[in-house]
């Protein structure tokens, strides 16, 4: 018999008094909880909430000058971009494509990186980044120490379930709110540990 | 209205005052109280310490001396929420119409000011289990607010536990001790002459620390400034 | 290497703890400044009561066919490329990580904190083998470089404050890695960087990565990793191989259950709406090789209690810790295990058994005040636990109290002796103690003993209907 097998026996031993016409739907969950709400505009929410988290988050329309501006401001010269981040973007700066992939030595020299995003939930924050075209694999948000993140309003939920429901479990996530940060040393908040330490949000028109 | 009062025997045995006071404020309020005879304790002490058996024998005892009564009147959060609370889990049914003081003349009586009057500084403790376990809310201050002459004043962490806990406080002394000491820390900073609470359990024990600690301050159940009146 | 093992039990372990003035500071710093950050965001959510139930319900459902889920989650970790292991005891798992570090060559680990692999005592395992395991969160390396033990499920080095992290990180980074710099300040923001600093190298050229799992996903074999410092990202992302060491209880049903749980932790455990990042993959990804340790180190022995089960809910949030009036002064070493509080309280004693004094003394260490049950996120009535383990304790060889515990019974179940009891304390109340002996003494070292009334109430009230009676 295997550890497996022996763990499985010991779980239904123990379940002995579980009835053995019980399925697990037989276990009620009440989902008396919300789904979506209603209240005031996600956008401004969005950017209540990562004001919040002291991201750095601007509204912008014309996302080639916003993004242009957002580096120049940050005085990064050299970004990493992922191969579906359209190249209007990133009209005035110096892109890295991450193709062939970067090394972790090649991102940590480099000065930020710029993304869009999957998702982003408005009463948490968050950033849904889903390694799709035009936000890259994991690394490449990880390392560089800047962050520039385009999201489309079209792109903003209000609650985390409504977020859920629109990404794709098989696919690698990274959700992020706010920049790094930790509370280890006697609770006091400290941003920027290990992740990028500025976080910088452009919210740019539905397409 | 008839009613039985289950005095606990932390009351019976130490604290008759509170047990006295209580009958005075409900037979001022028109009730007629009776006293089954064969009450003793709920059980708490042995059920909390994990003596089941004993504490199941206690629970049949007081179910039977209750037997027949609508509304049976606790003054002590923790002893009502014994016989409410855990009876089930001892096998026991509770009998219906259990009231702890404070939810008795709130709910069951509809009054919060019942004529008492008691010109002193008083801070109240609201104790774990008639916060947590009956909640019992805003009921107590309700009540005190409408005292005539009482100026209530609020306690710092009042939610937080005195450090009794029955035999936790002879089982984990130190930490009992500590937990205590702010608990007493918090009434000294309130600058109240009375500490009341609807317990005495916990009154006995910061009591027992103020005195220990010649504070100055001294303690009182709710029922005892409930059924204070001009003529005292 | 520190070590739980040999702790003395509960009544000491605290006393000592409660005489440490700084751990005493250090902690209701601590405990009260996160207690007063969850009340605000759990306040502030409208629909918190039923993500609490909600939240317990798929627990149970899970828990009372975790035979299914298990085997669920096997196939769909294998089915993305995964390979699942399975250890019966914290021995087999660490067996099975070290021979998995072993087949890759390298001598090195970079770790994410995990409450699953400080419970099997993974890193002693690994330097057995001759394998260096790199803790990467912040309180976690605080614990390893001072050759501390952890003290807090979220914050393991909240017993610290920032003088002595400082001392820390300057006098032993140097032994294990890039030095502190120099002059290095108290200052939170200076201690943070000065690890970001000592760690960046070893993340970027780690081959190896161990991490627990917050939640796993029996129907998509997805694994969900919470945290704030961006370690667990560096962890789970970058090393060729990725190692979860993962407890049988963390399996959630489906990826939509994840929508309650990714509400209740962040707001109970750290306090913020949500932690700054979440890292989900599903079995091997981007070209890693995955390998998923499912571990069972008693949980089964709880799953069979049919009270005690609930504690399997458990997402180790750390709320109840944080709310505990007992953990704020004891702290968490005295509850002798990697699961301090009030969750330790009701977990150590039933995934190691009524095996020892400490174990027999965790069910005693609550004055059962209810807060930790009030802020549970799946709503474990720890306090219920706690009273039915306190049951399984007197059953076993407690003579004296036993004794003392049946005398008290025999005179309370009779109102007769209780009155003559009443009547003897009442004539003798001149002669009260100031101290009381044995056991008691416990109680007036601190606290006056009361003086019993001249006549109980139930005299009181004999005589006064007497009175009424004949008049």
């Amino acid at each position: 018999m295997s550890s497996r097998d022996r763990i499985l026996a010991r779980v239904r031993a123990a379940l002995a008094d579980v009835p053995r016409t019980e399925t697990p739907e037989d276990v009620e969950v009440p989902r008396a909880y919300d789904r979506s709400r209603s209240g005031p505009d996600v956008v401004e929410l969005l950017i209540d909430r990562l004001v919040d988290y002291r991201a750095v988050v601007r509204e912008v329309t014309d996302v080639v000058a916003a993004v242009a501006d957002a580096l120049a401001r940050r005085g990064a010269h050299r970004v990493a971009a992922p191969a579906g981040v359209p190249a209007a973007w990133l009209g005035g700066v110096q892109a890295v494509r991450d193709d062939p992939a970067l090394s972790a030595a090649d991102l940590d020299a480099l000065d930020g990186v710029v993304t869009g995003c999957a998702v982003a939930v408005a009463e948490t924050g968050t950033i849904v980044l889903d390694c799709a075209e035009d936000q890259g694999r994991r690394a490449l948000t990880l390392i560089p120490d800047y962050h520039l993140c385009v999201v489309r309003r079209d792109r903003i939920v209000r609650t985390v379930p409504e977020a859920l429901t629109r990404l794709d479990p098989s696919r690698p996530q990274t959700w992020i709110s706010g920049p790094s940060a930790t509370s280890d040393i006697e609770l006091d908040r400290v941003e920027g540990v290990h992740g990028p330490r500025t976080l910088e949000v452009l919210i740019t028109p539905a397409l | 209205m008839r009613v039985a009062l289950f005095v606990t025997c932390v009351n019976d045995t130490i604290f008759p005052g509170t047990g006295r006071a209580t009958v005075r404020l409900l037979e001022r309020l028109g009730c007629t109280v009776d006293f089954p005879m064969e009450q003793t304790c709920c059980g708490q002490m042995h059920f909390n310490t994990g003596y089941r058996d004993d504490a199941r024998a206690l629970a049949r005892r007081l179910i039977s001396a209750f037997d027949g009564y609508d509304a049976i009147v606790v003054p002590s959060g923790s002893c009502a929420a014994m016989v409410r609370e855990w009876y089930p889990s001892l096998g026991v049914t509770p009998p219906a119409g259990v009231h702890e003081l404070s939810e008795f003349l709130v709910d069951v009586l509809g009054v919060t000011d019942v004529g008492a009057y008691f010109p002193h500084t008083v801070t109240y403790h609201p104790t774990c289990h008639s916060l947590r376990a009956l909640k019992v809310g805003s009921r107590p201050l309700d009540l005190l607010s409408q005292v005539r002459g009482l100026t209530l004043v609020p306690l710092g962490g009042a939610e937080e536990c005195c450090g009794f806990g029955g035999t936790f406080a002879l089982k984990n002394p130190a930490v009992s001790a500590a937990m205590c000491a702010d608990k007493v820390r918090g009434v000294l900073d309130t600058g109240a002459e009375v500490l009341c609470a609807a317990d005495n359990s916990c009154l006995m024990h910061i009591g027992g620390s103020l005195i220990r600690q010649r504070a100055g301050v001294r303690v009182l159940h709710l029922a005892q400034i409930l059924a204070s009146t001009e003529e005292d | 290497m520190a070590t739980f093992i040999g702790m003395p039990a509960f009544p000491e372990a605290s006393a000592r703890a409660v005489g440490d003035a700084q751990l005493r500071h250090n902690l209701r710093k601590a405990t009260h400044t996160i207690r007063a950050r969850r009340a605000a965001v759990v306040a502030e959510q409208p629909d918190w009561a039923g993500l609490r139930a909600a939240g317990a319900a798929i627990k149970d459902r899970t828990l009372r066919h975790l035979d299914v889920y298990l085997e669920r989650l096997e196939s769909a970790v294998t089915a993305a490329g995964g390979h699942v292991h399975w250890a019966e005891d914290a021995a087999e798992a660490d067996r099975i990580v070290v021979d998995l570090v072993r087949a890759t060559g390298e001598t090195e680990v970079v770790k994410v904190k995990s409450m699953a692999t400080q419970e099997i005592d993974l890193n002693a395992a690994l330097a057995a083998a001759g394998i260096r395991a790199y803790e990467t969160d912040l309180a976690e390396l605080i614990v390893q470089l001072g050759d501390d033990l952890p003290s807090h499920i979220l914050v393991p080095a909240i017993h610290r404050n920032r003088a002595e992290i400082r001392e820390i990180f300057s006098g032993r980074m140097a032994s294990w890695g890039r030095p502190a710099p120099e002059g290095l300040t108290d200052d939170p923001r200076a201690l943070a960087e000065a690890a970001r600093l000592h760690l960046r190298e070893r993340f970027l050229r780690a081959k190896v990565g161990i991490s627990g799992a917050n939640f796993a996903v029996a129907e998509t074999g997805t694994l969900v990793v919470l945290e704030s410092e961006g370690n667990g990202r560096m962890c789970v992302t970058l090393p060729e191989t990725l190692i979860s060491v993962v407890g049988i209880e963390k399996i959630v049903p489906t990826w939509r259950d994840l929508e309650v749980f990714l509400q209740l932790l962040p707001r109970s455990s750290t306090g913020e709406r949500m932690n700054p990042y979440t890292s989900m993959w599903t079995g091997a990804t981007e070209g890693q090789e995955f390998h998923l340790v499912l571990v069972d180190n008693g949980r089964t022995s709880v799953l069979a209690d049919r009270v005690g089960r609930q504690a399997l809910r458990c997402i180790r949030c750390s709320a109840c810790l944080n709310v505990c009036p007992v953990y704020e002064r004891a702290g968490g070493h005295a509850y002798g295990s990697v699961y301090p509080g009030p969750i330790g309280a009701i977990l150590t004693p039933q995934l190691r058994g009524l095996t020892g004094p400490l174990e027999e003394s965790l069910p005693y260490a609550s004055t059962l005040c209810g807060a930790c049950y009030d802020v549970c996120p799946v709503a474990i009535n720890i306090p219920e636990v706690l009273l039915d383990l306190r049951a399984k304790v007197v059953a076993g060889d407690h003579r004296a109290e036993r004794l003392a515990m049946g005398a008290a019974r025999r005179v309370l179940d009779h109102p007769k002796w209780l009155a003559l009891a009443q009547r003897s304390v009442g004539r003798l109340r001149r002669w009260t103690p100031r101290h009381l002996p044995g056991p008691l003494s416990a109680w007036s070292d601190t606290r006056e003993v009361p003086v019993p009334p001249r006549e109980s109430f139930r005299d009181w009230w004999a005589r006064r209907a007497g009175e009424e009676g004949g008049r």
